[in-house]
């Protein structure tokens, strides 16, 4: 896919970052020579140095053929602005942004676009030891199908520890794609996995189930 | 007429000055207090501290009960983003917002928004004026 970044702060690095690892076509737009010049060195992004929020900027990037534009500025205003042009003058398939006031998540909803990222909860997810306990980490939500991404930490008096996942009663609505233990292995779970304590679980849920899979894991 | 002005830039306070001469109320938004300098002593309207993409700050600011919203501060986007929150969440009747950049302002046009944008009008003008 080609998808274009827009900020290259530390969103925007680890972002292109795992997106190129993924092999992915990627273009980070950035104003400022030093960040730009970080790109390219470290991580051999193509970037391209302007506002991201002028239309001339996006045309030269080439939006009109990107197929996820993902605004991850440190201000809203802007990331609307990046996503809502990106939408309808380039008919980007489909924009992403990040939000910093956790209240415009709403508005921005309202306004059109469909996925929202609050970076807060992004950078918790990424400082693993300061997720809260008995608590699910909201990593995105899908608004319009009403999902969540979500991650937790199984922690040691879990009541899903030492079962198979097949037995706990998670619900249909509700799967756990990813299980990260010791912090570097990746486990693709099936029925027969069973949780250990510290265990990292991402899980895709809808919002009904989300009460559920938090009594099953953290009792 | 109960009118938000979001920016006290000299655009938004002579704006605020002239519309609060003529007896209208209106309240003066910007996220710099000593902009307010500008509106002089004997401004009778109402002033708010705070950024106008802010739904607290725009509520606190009277934006529920606003007939008209004006968004003049000098970002585009943040005039972008503040104009379609009073349209679209909170329903203000009459909506204007400022745009310099004329390629935004076509598209925000295009999608509604009853903008205007001072770099065009200024340079057609000049342009104007030198042919005579």
């Amino acid at each position: 896919m080609y998808i274009i970044v827009v900020g290259g702060g530390k969103v925007g690095y680890y972002l292109s970052k795992s997106l190129l690892e993924e092999g992915h076509e990627v273009l980070v737009i950035e104003k400022e020579a030093r960040k730009c010049a970080t790109l390219t060195d470290e991580l051999g992004a193509s970037v391209l140095q302007g506002d991201g929020c002028e239309v001339s900027t996006m045309a030269k990037a080439g939006m009109g053929r990107a197929d996820v534009v993902i605004a991850v500025t440190g201000d809203d205003e802007d990331n609307l602005v990046i996503c809502q042009v990106a939408k309808h003058s380039f008919h980007v398939p489909r924009t992403i942004a990040r939000i910093n006031n956790p209240k415009n998540e709403r508005i921005f909803r309202k306004l059109g676009i469909d996925v929202t990222v609050s970076s807060t909860e992004l950078i918790l997810s990424q400082i693993q030891q300061v997720i809260p306990a008995q608590s699910l980490v909201h990593l995105f939500t899908l608004r319009s199908v009403g999902v969540s991404f979500v991650e937790l930490k199984v922690p040691p008096d879990s009541p899903a520890l030492g079962r198979p996942l097949r037995d706990l009663g998670i619900p249909d609505d509700c799967i756990l794609p990813l299980v990260i233990r010791g912090g570097q292995e990746a486990i693709i779970p099936y029925g027969d996995t069973k949780l250990q304590a510290e265990d990292q679980v991402i899980a895709v849920t809808s919002e009904a189930s989300e009460e559920t899979l938090r009594r099953i894991l953290f009792g | 007429m109960r009118i938000v002005i979001l920016g006290c830039g000299r655009v938004g306070a002579y704006l605020a000055r002239m519309l609060a001469a003529e007896g209208h109320q209106v309240t003066v938004v910007d996220r710099n207090s000593a902009a307010f300098a500008r509106l002089g002593a004997d401004f009778a309207g109402n002033l708010v501290v705070g950024t106008g993409i802010d739904e607290d700050v725009l509520r606190r600011a009277g934006i529920e009960r606003a007939e008209a919203f004006v968004a003049v501060t000098n970002g585009d986007n943040t005039n972008v983003m503040a104009a379609q929150l009073a349209r679209d969440v909170f329903n203000v009747p009459r909506v204007i917002c400022r745009i310099y950049d004329p390629l935004r302002e076509e598209i925000y046009r295009g999608l509604g928004l009853e903008t205007i944008c001072p770099t065009l009008w200024g340079a057609t003008r000049i342009k104007e004026i030198l042919a005579g």
